[in-house]
């Protein structure tokens, strides 16, 4: 069978095209009030009182503090440490202090004037410059050799710190989640967002009920990116307290002011290096400091750290590495899941240090990265050895054919010097990224995703798993999976909605983990039912045995055949209903101990190598990304159109972090709060991109797919960055990097030399 | 809220006389996007879309005539601007995206009066007459006399703008226009240059330099002009007009740029329109 790999259309499309798709805010809702949130005017400051004034709001308005919470005042994603509603201290601004409800959206708004809040400001902790003092909100230590002795011994040692700054999500739809109470006091739950059982474990947890007693639904999203993996506990939280309050069904629409300020973003990072390097050019040992600022409350970001530190040294060959992460924390909005997580902040450090040590070797950014490229039989700091799945130097290899790119990168280093007075300045970049695959460490096992499917009563299977989709397709795959493992046509397939009563905790829809982990366990249970299916059939016929499902069609050995479906159906109607679950388990070999952080952290890798050129402008120094190459190997692809949609998306996404995005703080306040401010690039700003998708399958399962979500984010930004380096001279070890930070660099003459340096000489100096 | 729409100015300006607190509205692309507090002390609105009489581009005489709601798209196809003000055309051609363009009328630009508007350095330098039509009549304003302060221009109550009046320019000119934004489409500038100028026996004969977001309105940087008016054209005429316009503004640092990158973009923009007066 040849579905896999081809293009079918997604289900989703044509509504989302035409617009007729509903999402969480078109759905209509009899009776529903509508929720807003007060929130902290200020950074730090402790509630010195709380005054809801009732005869001041519209008639029947509800307020809910954190004095009317059922249970704990926690979130629940790792610990409690994230309140549902701030109790005594406010640690962010923009942080929900009380909710409100009231018949209208105005009525709404106009009851968060009656409460009047009375607070005392502290002296607030306002970026990474001075958070890095107190006591870390987590950290992670990661060891392999002896990497203080090789750099004390170095034959030449490079250091450098990269900083990268927020990113914003920007989902096109806003978050939106509504709850009601049934008359039989159980609790439903609908909204945009990531993991239904996420949201369900926050609302068991707060209200003390059973899990039976709490359903959520998963509605259509308008993206996600990370963003509705935390986040959506947090509102839905408040709109099944105030539900209860006010004893109506309530929504809580953000819009998209109140999205930015309140929300989780990408967390900023600083990444120090100190690299021993012999006279090729080979790592010998590193040593490196992983700080993010995790915002005000600790979330998800323990395990942010721990893929960052996992990805920190790099596709890269090191027999001896250090690498210490913590996660410090900010008065600024929490920081959380992000396309990436973790990743693209390290491997920018990562790919701009191999850029730095290239130039003290009077070497290139191929060569650099060939000479010390990962590869099958190495070893990771975590002690993993690479199997045969490890493509690094083919991703690398083939970037670099496709571009050109050592004699372009040459040839535009070398003209630089020449380029006339108002010549655009065209230079040319290269990252080499990896990015572990599924759930860090112990994760999956941790998990036991459990995945089912059932026979219908019209010969159909229904799959059900929690898997959401958010524009990454996994509603056109998962059938695809099931079919082809089954041989089963696309409409003998359908999918149960994410709605916690009718499917199990198949796990989160993050980490590029659904098609891998789910999908693989899809196709598993969807043949379980046509083994049974078959099975019973070829009892019932005079010859028995060897039917086999192709094409829909059960085949008899005489020739002859019946459609599946058909063949179904009659055993539903026979044998009544069939289930059939199943939880995943993690290969045996996947252990890892997170202690000492040795072991196998991810399954399998999935790497790529990307090449970017860019040009300058001379007088503004505006950087326009003209093209992209991008190689990824993914193990498998499953969709082809979708998945190059991943890789496109994903590069320009890491393009413009790297290049225009910028959240600008003061105080603690988002100054760019809003879409006129907060720049993301249009399709003028969008390079073209040339795609080239590589396949080494993982033997692990799900038909070799390796997970690709995340993978693109890794590699534009360095690409990008490294870009300017070749087109201007100027090092930027920064981001984003705008043309209001280069000046800054110009001023400072942060230029690299502009011709590479005499190797003997860069090593007599640095000795 | 009252909402009128007139299909004549002068059933349009009766309105304005019964009611003058009515707020205009043309292509509405920046009303739409104005905070809430803003719209309450209006009473309705005025749409002056309907009214022909404040539609299109026509030459009258020696001076070219666009009626203020006239949309940048129409500004950015008309063979008569394209001919003669080329960098109207331009600035038209990069204010928001097209679909912003289809609607955003040349007089709400005005109006809007943000030091950021991409036409207003242009108009500035093609030395722009503006025509108010009020219930006490017509009358005639420089378009340099017209923004008093940040956000604040010449309307009186009730008043609205009727035309823009543009003079021929000068034979043998040459008009430049460079937008420095955020990103490519959709993007406020940080620095907006506008320049017209003539070279006539090897000498500057005309400089007229304006500039949008370096200041509280756009400006006419006559300082400059002064200092380069009657050099010989020569490259480091360029250097210096560029140094010199970075010295007489007064950017700020806000949520979009620097004041520094401002005067640096400033600088640098402005010498190389006056470099390639010299090519
Ligand atoms: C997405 C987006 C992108 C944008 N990009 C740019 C850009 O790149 N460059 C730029 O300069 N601007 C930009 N703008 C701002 C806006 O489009 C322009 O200022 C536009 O010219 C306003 O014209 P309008 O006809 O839409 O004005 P309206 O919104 O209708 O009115 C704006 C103001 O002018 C007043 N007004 C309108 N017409 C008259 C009149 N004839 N007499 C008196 N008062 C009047 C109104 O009362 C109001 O105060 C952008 C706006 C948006 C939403």
């Amino acid at each position: 069978m040849t579905l896999l790999g081809s293009s079918p259309p997604r289900p989703d499309g044509a509504s989302k095209v035409d617009g007729t798709l509903r999402y969480a805010n078109d759905l209509p809702m009899d009776g529903a009030w509508h929720g807003a949130t007060l929130r902290s005017p200020y950074p730090h400051a402790r509630i010195r009182a709380l005054q809801w004034h009732p005869e001041r709001a519209p008639a029947g308005a509800v307020c809910v503090t954190a004095a009317d919470l059922p249970g704990p005042n926690g979130v629940q994603l790792l610990d409690d440490e994230w309140p549902v509603l701030a109790a005594e201290l406010v640690q962010h601004v923009g942080e929900p202090v009380a909710v409100v409800a009231a018949p209208s959206k105005l009525a709404a708004r106009q009851a968060l004037r009656a409460i009047e809040v009375d607070y005392e400001p502290l002296e607030p902790t306002l970026d990474l410059s001075t958070a890095g003092r107190q006591e870390p909100l987590y950290s992670l230590e990661l060891k392999s050799g002896e990497a203080e002795e090789e750099l004390a011994r170095a034959h030449l040692l490079v250091e450098g710190t990269y900083r990268t700054g927020h990113q914003e999500h920007i989902y096109i739809e806003c978050q939106v989640m509504s709850a009601g109470w049934e008359a039989d006091g159980s609790l439903v739950v609908e909204g945009s967002m990531q993991c239904p059982y996420f949201v369900h474990r926050s609302l068991i947890h707060v209200f003390g009920l059973t899990a039976e007693r709490v359903v959520v639904k998963a509605t259509p999203m308008g993206g996600g990116f990370g963003g509705k993996e935390d986040f959506p506990s947090v509102i839905a939280l408040h709109a099944a307290l105030l539900a209860k309050a006010c004893g109506h069904p309530v929504r809580i629409a953000y819009d998209r002011h109140e999205d930015i300020i309140g929300t989780t973003k990408r967390h900023p990072s600083v990444v120090t290096h100190r690299a021993a390097v012999d006279a090729e050019g080979h790592l010998q040992a590193m040593e490196i400091d992983v700080v993010l600022d995790g915002g005000a409350f600790r979330t998800l970001s323990p395990v942010v750290l721990s893929r960052a530190v996992l990805h920190a040294a790099g596709p890269y060959r090191c027999p001896n590495v250090h690498i210490r992460g913590k996660v410090v924390r900010t008065n600024t909005a929490p920081n959380g899941a992000f396309r990436g997580f973790g990743a693209p902040q390290v491997q920018f450090a990562m790919e701009r240090q191999m850029d730095r040590i290239a130039r003290r070797l009077g070497l290139d950014p191929l060569e650099i990265r060939l000479r010390n490229v990962l590869e099958e039989g190495d070893r990771l700091p975590t002690g993993q050895t690479m199997d045969e799945s490890c493509s690094a130097r083919l991703c690398l290899e083939k970037a670099a054919r496709e571009t050109d790119f050592k004699q372009r990168w040459r040839h535009l280093e070398a003209q630089r010097r020449d380029i006339a007075d108002g010549d655009s300045m065209p230079g040319v970049g290269l990252s080499l990224y990896f990015h572990g695959a599924g759930f860090t460490g112990n994760g999956e096992r941790v998990l036991q995703s459990v995945i089912e499917a059932a026979l219908l009563e019209d010969g159909r299977i229904e799959v059900r798993t929690a898997a959401v989709e958010m524009g990454q397709g996994c509603d056109t795959v998962l059938p695809m999976m099931a079919a082809e493992a089954s041989g089963l046509e696309l409409e003998d397939v359908v999918l149960a909605p994410p709605d916690t009563s009718r499917v199990p905790d198949s796990g989160p829809s993050v980490a590029s983990r659904t098609s891998m982990v789910v999908g693989g366990e899809v196709a598993h249970v969807v043949s379980e039912i046509r083994d049974r299916v078959l099975a019973w059939w070829s009892d019932r016929q005079e010859s028995g045995a060897a039917h086999t499902v192709e094409d829909g069609l059960v085949r008899g050995e005489k020739g002859q055949s019946w459609p599946f479906r058909e063949v179904a159906r009659s055993y539903a109607e026979a044998m009544g209903p069939l289930v059939v679950s199943r939880q995943h388990e993690p290969p045996e070999w996947q252990v890892f101990d997170e202690e000492t952080y040795q072991g196998v952290a991810y399954p399998t890798y999935a790497f790529g190598a990307d090449v970017v050129e860019v040009e300058v402008d001379p007088d503004t120094l505006e950087v326009s990304p003209k093209k992209v190459t991008a190689v990824c190997e993914v193990g498998r692809v499953l969709h082809e159109k979708l998945c190059v949609g991943q890789v496109e998306g994903g590069t320009l996404q890491a393009v413009a972090w790297g290049l225009m995005e910028e959240v600008k703080l003061e105080e603690g306040r988002y100054l760019n709060d809003r879409l006129a401010t907060y720049i993301i690039p249009t399709i003028k700003d969008s390079p073209e991109m040339e795609v080239h998708l590589l396949e080494k399958p993982w033997k692990g399962g799900a038909f070799g797919a390796k997970g690709v979500g995340e993978l693109p984010m890794d590699g534009g930004a360095p690409a990008a960055v490294s870009a300017v380096e070749n087109a201007t001279g100027i090092e930027v070890d920064a981001i984003p990097a705008t043309p209001e930070r280069f000046l800054a660099l110009t001023s400072a003459r942060r230029q690299v030399p502009s011709e590479p340096e005499d190797p003997e000489r860069a090593r007599g100096a640095d000795r | 809220m009252k909402a009128l729409a007139p299909r004549t100015l002068d059933e349009a300006l009766l309105q304005l006389t019964q009611t003058p607190d009515l707020r205009p509205l043309a292509g509405c692309t920046d009303l739409m996007v104005s905070e809430p507090e803003d719209r309450r002390d209006w009473s309705g609105v005025l749409d002056l879309r309907g009214i022909s009489e404040l539609r299109g581009i026509e030459w009258r005489g020696e001076t070219l005539e666009i009626g203020a709601v006239t949309a940048f798209s129409e500004i950015r196809d008309s063979p008569e601007v394209r001919q003669s003000f080329p960098a109207l055309a331009e600035a038209a051609s990069r204010i928001g995206g097209w679909q912003i363009q289809n609607r955003a009328s040349l007089g709400g630009n005005m109006a809007n009066a943000s030091p950021a508007g991409d036409s207003l350095p242009v108009l500035l330098v093609l030395d722009a007459q503006v025509v108010l039509v009020g219930p006490e009549g017509k009358r005639s304003v420089p378009y340099r006399d017209f923004h008093l302060g940040y956000r604040q221009t010449a309307l009186g109550p009730g008043e609205i703008i009727g035309w823009v009046q543009l003079p021929k320019p000068p034979v043998g000119a040459t008009q430049f226009f460079r937008k420095v934004g955020t990103r490519e489409a959709q993007a406020i500038s940080k620095v907006v240059v506008a320049l017209l100028a003539s070279v006539s026996d090897g000498q500057i004969s005309d400089y007229r330099l304006a500039a949008g977001s370096v200041a509280e309105t756009p400006v006419r940087l006559t300082e400059v002009e002064e200092s380069i008016v009657g050099r010989a054209l020569k490259p480091e005429v360029a250097d210096l007009a560029g140094h010199l316009a970075a010295q007489a503004v007064r950017p700020i640092d806000d949520v979009r740029s620097t004041a520094e990158y401002r005067r640096f973009a400033l600088a640098q923009v402005v010498r190389r329109m006056t470099l390639q007066l010299v090519r």
